[in-house]
């Protein structure tokens, strides 16, 4: 199979393959692309929840009482080096094929990029904003919730989102390990789906990503208190892979 | 007429040592705006003088030096360096002419001291032996030892420092003009009244075409041989040395400007050196002692310090010669008719430096 | 694209020999040291290679582009805007479905060009977003003390605001060679080469453990070289960055 047809055909049958919900006529019923996308987000969500529980308090926490800075700044450099198809396939061998196994798999690469960015964040807020408010008597409770969380809205959510579409773009490739619930699916099974439909696929995947990053993004507008929106002008790359001097933070994917 | 200066001529600049500057009619209108930043500033400055733009914000005095080295494009009008329009070539190569100092200085943080001394040789494609002696002779005109300084970076020095090396870095291909544009004016007070002296200091030897622009007119009295005042709106209120603004401000904007205490100013200008003193005849010298070196307007403060009583002024190769008196009547009378020898001497006229 | 289906009952590797050879990948031990130094040269060695050519082809390529659209959006401030636009596109389409997307094109195929292509897009974002960033820091009055001495642009450029970007530039580079690093294995689908091939067939191969930990930690540890690497370069190449008060 391959690149024999004119590629505007292979386009063409793509999107009527998505028309038909994934179903190709003469052949046995598939799954529909529409089941398949919601199982897709089904195991990104919980993926993703798991995550935010486990990694969100600690990178906070981290990052408030300004310790673990080596930890919690190497662990996002080494993060990057870790090959997804590697650490999926490493959560087979051990736990076999499932949910689960995918599940660890996707936390282990979701977590620390949270924890990075959660700490960054929160440890990189404004020295002089956080004495001022000690010297106004709040405690520390009340500094985190009042002062440094808002302030670190963009970061944090910066190290969401991309954990969020990393998350999305493993759960696809999980289908290379033999977990059949995303559509990535479709994509390792080119025999019975030919190109178009691998196309198809492919195509939905790419839209469930940018329909993904645009949600967040409002999300994190919405997030984001109103006297910071007005001075940093956080524009839709910039939180997706903010600008860093020092690799310590950062997105990628 | 190109009033020329001794010196030997050095560099690839067609110019000798220090150049004449004439603005002539220079405009500058900004579009969109209504009043021109500068509607019609016309000024000389002979070769080798400094001289002073002064005046308050919003008078255009950083826009017209900016308009010398067409860092700004000029509205209308001509500027002549040594006689030569400055249009008349590329800003680049103009620019590579002119010695330029600004108040955040610009050192170049990714250079050393010597590598950012050597920009504009460099540039002009001086060999690198050349170029390299030419560093070691500005360092230690500045007063910094080549050896150590030279190779560090710009982070490794003190504030006053940099100021130093950033004027180094401007007299590099000796050019024939200099434009400062509050080059002390990030410094604090004392180190500010240091590097002015050493600035004068360094003058008296090299003697450049300098023009100097400061918002602080005791800044602009020290360094200046020539002030222009100017005025909110770019107008040139009154162009004259630091003595004859002194004594006969045009008008009420420069009297406010030079400030009320302008006779006092005044003062400060010239020494007890320049002063006909009083003999004591026979009396005792007091112990209330002054250096022949003070100015008047110091010795004025020590008279009233002593309660109005007369100082004995010493001098001479000990210090303690005893030369003359003087007294509160005396120093207060000096400002009448030509009582002080007026203080400016023109560059003809100066110690010939030791080049 | 190669199917791939964890395979129902094990394999065992047979590399021939007797039965007692070969318990521990039998057994699919975690690691085998013994598989390990016997197909070093014939499976993990050729495979580092290619990974290392397939990703030097990247950065370099990606570097290229990256470098020329940062200095347009330096110049003209309205090429900005598309450029983050098409690159944050790339970055955020899953590299699965972007291999994909690539395929068909003519030209493309199951090939090398197809790989190159889409592991390049990756690195756009974030090479031409710190280089941009980079140049723009440059000091107001060292921009002006360099005018007013009269460099030509060109000149600036080349001696005094690519040089000081360059901190910026190349922590825009770790992050973006570390990222196609790991990224590459996935590319194995497409092109056939390197450190994901051994991943691949050890997944197929019932996961062997030993392969596909030799394969994977491979490739970490050329992340973590790379990156390393970088930063040796970076002090290098501005020691004024790091230079304190004697």
């Amino acid at each position: 199979m391959g690149t024999g047809a004119d590629p505007m055909s292979n386009f063409t049958q793509a999107f009527k393959f998505i028309g038909r919900n994934g179903q190709i006529p003469g052949d046995p019923p598939f799954p529909t692309l529409v089941h398949l996308s919601l199982e897709t987000l089904k195991v990104a969500s919980l993926a993703m929840g798991i995550s935010l529980l486990i990694a969100i308090p600690i990178g906070i926490w981290l990052g408030h009482i300004h310790r673990g800075s080596f930890i919690a700044i190497n662990l996002g450099n080494l993060w990057r080096a870790l090959p997804s198809l590697a650490v999926l396939a490493i959560g087979v061998a051990f736990l076999g094929i499932g949910l689960k196994n995918v599940l660890l798999a996707l936390v282990v690469l979701a977590v620390p990029p949270i924890i990075t960015n959660a700490y960054v964040a929160i440890d990189q807020v404004d020295a002089e904003l956080v004495d001022a408010a000690r010297g106004m008597g709040m405690t520390g409770w009340q500094i985190l919730r009042r002062v440094e969380l808002p302030l670190g809205v963009p970061l944090v959510m910066a190290g969401v989102r991309t954990a969020a579409l990393f998350v999305v773009s493993t759960t696809t490739i999980s289908a290379l390990t033999g977990y059949s619930g995303s559509l990535g699916e479709i994509i390792n099974d080119e025999s019975s789906y030919h190109l178009y439909g691998v196309l198809g696929a492919a195509i939905c995947i790419a839209a469930l990503a940018l329909l993904l990053e645009g949600l967040l993004a409002g999300v994190q507008r919405a997030l984001t208190p109103r006297g910071l929106k007005a001075t940093h002008a956080v524009s839709g790359s910039d939180a997706l892979a903010p600008v860093v001097t020092e690799p310590s933070v950062e997105p990628a994917l | 007429m190109n009033r020329l200066h001794t010196a030997r001529p050095e560099g690839p600049s067609a110019y000798p040592q220090a150049a004449e500057l004439e603005l002539r009619h220079v405009q500058k209108r900004y579009p969109g705006q209504r009043e021109p930043a500068i509607p019609d500033l016309s000024l000389k400055v002979e070769a080798g003088e400094v001289c002073v733009l002064v005046g308050p914000s919003g008078s255009g005095k950083t826009t017209a030096m900016r308009l010398i080295n067409r860092m700004i494009p000029l509205s209308g009008g001509d500027i002549l360096l040594g006689g030569r329009s400055v249009l008349d070539r590329k800003p680049v190569e103009l620019r590579r002419e002119i010695g330029y100092v600004i108040q955040q200085i610009g050192l170049f943080p990714h250079l050393t001291v010597r590598e950012n001394i050597a920009t504009v040789p460099k540039l002009l494609g001086w060999d690198s032996q050349r170029t390299a002696a030419r560093v070691t002779e500005l360092l230690e005109l500045i007063g910094m030892d080549p050896a150590e300084v030279g190779p560090r970076y710009p982070s490794q020095l003190s504030g006053g420092q940099r100021q130093r090396v950033g004027v180094a870095r401007a007299l590099a291909a000796d050019p024939p003009l200099m434009l400062m544009d509050e080059p002390f004016g990030a410094i604090d007070p004392i180190n500010r009244a240091h590097l002015q002296d050493e600035f004068l200091r360094l003058q008296a030897r090299v003697r450049k075409t300098v023009v100097f622009v400061t918002h602080d007119i005791d800044e602009a009295i020290k360094m200046g041989d020539r002030i222009a005042i100017l005025r909110q709106g770019g107008r040139l209120a009154q162009y004259a040395t630091p003595a004859e603004l002194l004594t006969d401000p045009i008008d009420e904007f420069v009297a406010e400007f030079v400030g009320r205490d302008r006779a006092l100013k005044r003062l400060g200008l010239s020494t007890l050196a320049d002063v006909k003193l009083l003999s004591l005849n026979g009396a005792e010298p007091s112990d209330n002692r002054v250096a022949v070196t003070a100015t008047v307007r110091d010795a004025l403060s020590a008279v009233l310090a002593a309660g109005g009583a007369p100082l004995t002024v010493v001098g001479g190769e000990g210090g303690d010669q005893v030369l003359g008196v003087v007294t509160l009547e005396l120093l207060g009378g000096l400002l009448g008719d030509g009582g002080l020898p007026d203080p400016e001497a023109t560059p003809e006229t100066a110690p010939e430096s030791s080049a | 694209m190669k199917p791939l289906v964890a395979a129902a009952a094990p394999i065992i590797p047979t590399f021939g020999g007797g039965a007692k050879a070969f318990a521990c990948e039998r057994a699919n031990r975690l690691f085998c040291w013994n598989w390990f130094s016997e197909n070093w040269s014939s499976i993990l060695w050729p495979a580092l290679r290619q990974h290392v050519v397939l990703c030097l082809i990247a950065i370099a390529f990606g570097l290229a582009i990256s470098t020329a659209l940062a200095l347009a959006a330096y110049r003209h401030r309205w090429v900005e805007r598309p450029v983050i636009v098409v690159t944050a596109i790339l970055y955020t389409i899953p590299s699965l479905a972007l291999f994909e997307l690539l395929e068909p094109l003519p030209g493309f195929g199951l090939s090398r060009t197809t790989a190159e292509v889409a592991l390049v897009s990756y690195t756009l974002l974030i090479l031409f977003r710190n280089t941009l960033t980079g140049l723009r820091e440059v000091p107001e009055d060292v921009r002006d003390a360099a005018a007013g001495m009269g460099m030509s642009p060109r000149q600036m450029l080349a001696r005094v605001e690519l040089p000081l970007a360059l901190p910026a530039i190349i922590a825009g580079l770790r992050i973006a060679t570390v990222t196609v690093i790991a990224l590459a294995t996935v590319a194995s689908l497409i092109d056939d080469q390197g450190l994901g091939v051994p991943i691949l067939t050890a997944i197929s191969n019932d996961v062997f453990k030993t392969e596909l930990i030799s394969a994977g930690a491979l490739a970490v540890l050329l992340a973590l070289f790379a990156d390393g690497l970088l930063v040796l370069v970076q002090r290098l190449l501005t020691p004024w960055a790091r230079a304190r008060i004697p």
